[in-house]
């Protein structure tokens, strides 16, 4: 795009046409704008296992409205969705399956943790909870609350709009290793 | 009067079982009133037998049990299996219990009672009882790699176990099942799936579109309330009910203090009486929108869903206005409310009815009506009265299939026996009714909430009694008295008497129990709850064989499951 040329057929000159073509084009990083447009079309898988659920059906419904951030496409299919978002508490029988879920999704992909159970166990120190989702995938963004408020969600996903924009580097992602004591599928 | 109800069942006990055997029985009434029979375990199956066959009770609700390790004062045997019997009839409650020693044996009471199948299990998957003959004594709420049996007082609390691997497609015995020639093909719905709301699983085998046999898993939300439960004082238990049914969370905030109230012996004032009316009512509409909003949505209409939610929306600002939160509330205490309401509160509710009562009429013109919503509820998933009962229905559910049976009338607690309002029942059971039911349920608590809200009380939200209820803070900060109050209430707790009982308020599903056992100190020495939905899931499997894959999924939203409910 950035490309000046030389003769045209208008018979225009090549700095004439650069100089017309900016009411209607504009020039950028092929980078930038792949990030722009990932950024304004999140389409969320929403893992929604408890109370953070009902919450997140709220983020959704017509006085949040999701839809405003461009991520009001939610697709049940992990094939299908950038966006993970957990809402609720993963306990230890679920664990394997939200891991699969996880790794069926396609890159590039991004997760939210929603609420204290799906980042900490919350205040679930209990047998059969498991202590924070970070411990077999590789989280993006923590929203806290019990639950946390649709306002915080919304803050939580323009948190990762700006990490996705400015390409923030994710060490957490690079680093991370599939958690050993589960089996993988298939 | 209930001295009366133990005498009759006594005598007629006495010439149902042999003298010697009846001579170990043990009747009696607790301090609450709660009418006890205590059995060896031997004699188990034969007096269930009995409550049943002579139309004493119809209904089982509820199984558990309760490890006395730590508290083994005249006992001989470590556990207690507990079964809670109700009448639909005389409405009387009998709760009956039969001691079982570590590595014994108690026999199943499936053969007589087939809706004690999941609550034995769970007892089972819990305290390592095991029943005998019981058709398929898994465990039914912790993975299958657990070890131990976590509600043993010897389990700690916070000892986590992995799980490496989800099960495969599995199915109970069944003599009768023969694949034989039948082209079968294994489908899978859930736990992530949308219809199954996050945590559900399906297991089927199809044949062509018909499900030919059907299996659940349970326990991916098992977020082990109870054990919880155990290990904090008694008011820090209430956040822990509102995730239980967290559709409704004031409902179960309700029935928990209820229950601890009752044990204490506290009556609290009509103004928290009042207000928790108000609460659970408003609960119960904004519950019976999730569950329509959400069953509407799996069948495909979305729009009705956006409806509703609008107006849960204006019931969660209110309950933002008298705590600051709106999902997960916390709004009782043992004693009353948590705090007052701000002025003008009761009337904002009395405007908020009248914008559902438009959002009701709404919602009817949307499907009531709509001929794909008709097709797709009416004749699915009908199920007699004696099915729903024998299953342990209560509440909607129950109700849709024409039993009218609401704990609300039939046992009032609070003022509802000064209230107008009616119970609408349904005839067929089916997904339609259920709606029905449903829809007409709400109008009748927004009747209710106006009578309430017009005339509030005038008075205190809470008890003042020192050994129960924190001091205000400004005592606290302003006088002596206030800090001695606070401090020792903190470092004693609430210390209900020792003793034990059951019970029950009319939750958006049905009959939620609690059954607390108190050991005289500051936590609960065991509190199990008897979730309402979760003996209406135990007759799913059943309720699916044989018919269509697409009925799977309107059965399935009619239900209402909640995760944390039925998990726990
Ligand atoms: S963080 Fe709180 S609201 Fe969210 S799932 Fe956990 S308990 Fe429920």
């Amino acid at each position: 795009m950035s490309q000046a040329v030389e003769t045209s057929n208008s018979g225009m000159s090549g700095k004439e046409l650069v100089e017309a073509s900016r009411s209607f084009a504009f020039t950028t990083k092929l980078e930038a704008i792949l990030a722009w447009g990932r950024k304004n079309s999140l389409w969320p898988m929403p893992y929604g296992t408890a109370c953070c659920g009902i919450e997140f059906m709220s983020v959704m419904g017509p006085k949040y409205d999701i839809a405003r951030f461009g991520a009001e496409v939610v697709r049940f299919s992990p094939r299908q969705a950038d966006l993970l978002i957990v809402a609720g508490t993963i306990t230890e029988k679920m664990a394997p399956i939200l891991l699969h879920i996880y790794e069926q999704m396609l890159e590039p992909k991004f997760v939210i943790s929603m609420g204290a159970c799906a980042s900490s166990g919350g205040f679930y120190r209990a047998y059969h909870v498991l202590q924070g989702i970070d411990r077999i995938i590789p989280v993006d963004v923590f929203v806290p609350g019990c639950p946390p408020a649709p306002e915080a969600v919304m803050d939580g996903v323009m948190v990762l709009q700006r990490m996705i924009a400015e390409n923030h580097p994710r060490p957490w992602v690079k680093n991370w290793k599939r958690p050993a004591w589960i089996k993988p599928v298939g | 009067m209930s001295m009366q109800n133990l005498e009759n069942l006594k005598a007629e006990l006495s010439s149902f079982v042999s003298k010697e055997r009846f001579d170990s029985f043990k009747f009696y009434v607790t301090p609450v009133g709660d009418d006890v029979l205590e059995v060896p375990k031997e004699d188990i199956v034969p007096v269930v037998r009995f409550l049943r066959e002579s139309g004493k009770f119809d209904f089982l609700m509820d199984v558990c049990g309760a490890d006395y390790l730590n508290n083994m004062q005249g006992r001989q045997k470590r556990f207690d299996v507990v079964y809670h019997f109700f009448s639909s009839r005389t409405y009387q409650r009998l709760r009956v219990k039969a001691q079982v020693g570590e590595n014994e044996r108690i026999d199943s009471i499936t053969s007589v009672w087939k809706c004690a199948n999941w609550f034995e299990r769970e007892t089972y998957d819990m305290f390592g009882i095991e029943f005998a003959n019981h058709p398929y004594l898994t465990r039914l709420l912790c993975h299958h790699e657990f070890v131990g049996h976590p509600l043993r007082k010897d389990y700690v609390a916070d000892q986590q176990q992995h799980c490496s691997s989800a099960l495969p497609l599995h199915f109970p015995p069944d003599p009768n099942w023969n694949p034989e020639g039948r082209s079968l093909v294994p489908l899978n719905i859930g736990p992530s799936h949308p219809a199954t709301h996050g945590t559900l699983r399906i297991m089927a085998e199809i044949e062509g579109e018909t499900i030919a046999r059907a299996n659940v898993e349970l326990g991916y939300l098992h977020r082990c309330f109870e054990k919880m439960a155990e290990t904090h004082p008694y008011n820090q238990v209430i956040p822990y009910t509102d995730r239980l049914n967290y559709c409704s969370a004031p409902m179960n905030n309700i029935g928990y203090c209820k229950t601890v109230e009752r044990l204490l012996g506290v009556e609290i004032p009509p103004k928290a009486q009042a207000m928790r009316i108000i609460l659970a009512e408003l609960s119960r509409i904004i519950d019976h929108f999730v569950c329509i909003g959400a069953n509407a949505v799996d069948l495909g209409a979305l729009s009705t869903f956006f409806y509703l939610f609008t107006y849960r929306e204006m019931v969660y600002s209110l309950f933002e206005k008298l705590c600051g939160a709106r999902l997960t509330v916390s709004l009782t205490r043992v004693g009353g409310m948590a705090q007052d309401a701000p002025p003008g509160w009761f009337d904002e509710v009395l405007e908020v009815c009248k914008k559902i009562r438009a959002g009701i009429d709404d919602l009817e013109r949307l499907l009531s009506g709509n001929k794909i919503w008709i097709q797709r509820t009416q004749g699915v998933g009908a199920i007699s009265a004696e099915d729903a009962i024998a299953w342990g229905y209560t509440g909607p559910c129950l109700r849709a299939a024409g039993v009218n049976l609401d704990l609300r009338k039939v046992q009032p607690y609070y003022f509802y026996d000064q209230l107008d309002f009616d119970v609408p029942i349904g005839s067929t059971g089916d997904v339609y009714d259920r709606y029905l039911v449903r829809v007409a349920e709400m109008r009748e608590s927004l009747k209710i909430i106006e009578q309430v809200a017009k005339n509030v009380p005038e008075g205190d939200y809470t008890v003042r009694d020192k050994g129960v209820v924190l001091p205000e803070k400004k005592d606290v900060y302003g006088n002596i008295e206030g800090l001695m109050n606070h401090f020792m209430l903190i470092i004693k707790g609430l210390r209900p008497p020792v003793g034990e009982i059951y019970d029950v308020t009319e939750a958006a599903n049905g009959e939620l129990g609690f059954y607390l056992v108190s050991d005289g100190s500051g936590r609960p020495y065991r509190l199990h709850v008897r979730p309402p939905c979760f003996a209406i899931y135990q007759s799913f499997p059943e309720q699916i064989t044989g018919g269509l894959v697409a009925d799977v999924i309107a059965i399935l939203g009619s239900m209402n499951l909640i995760g944390g409910e039925l998990d726990r």
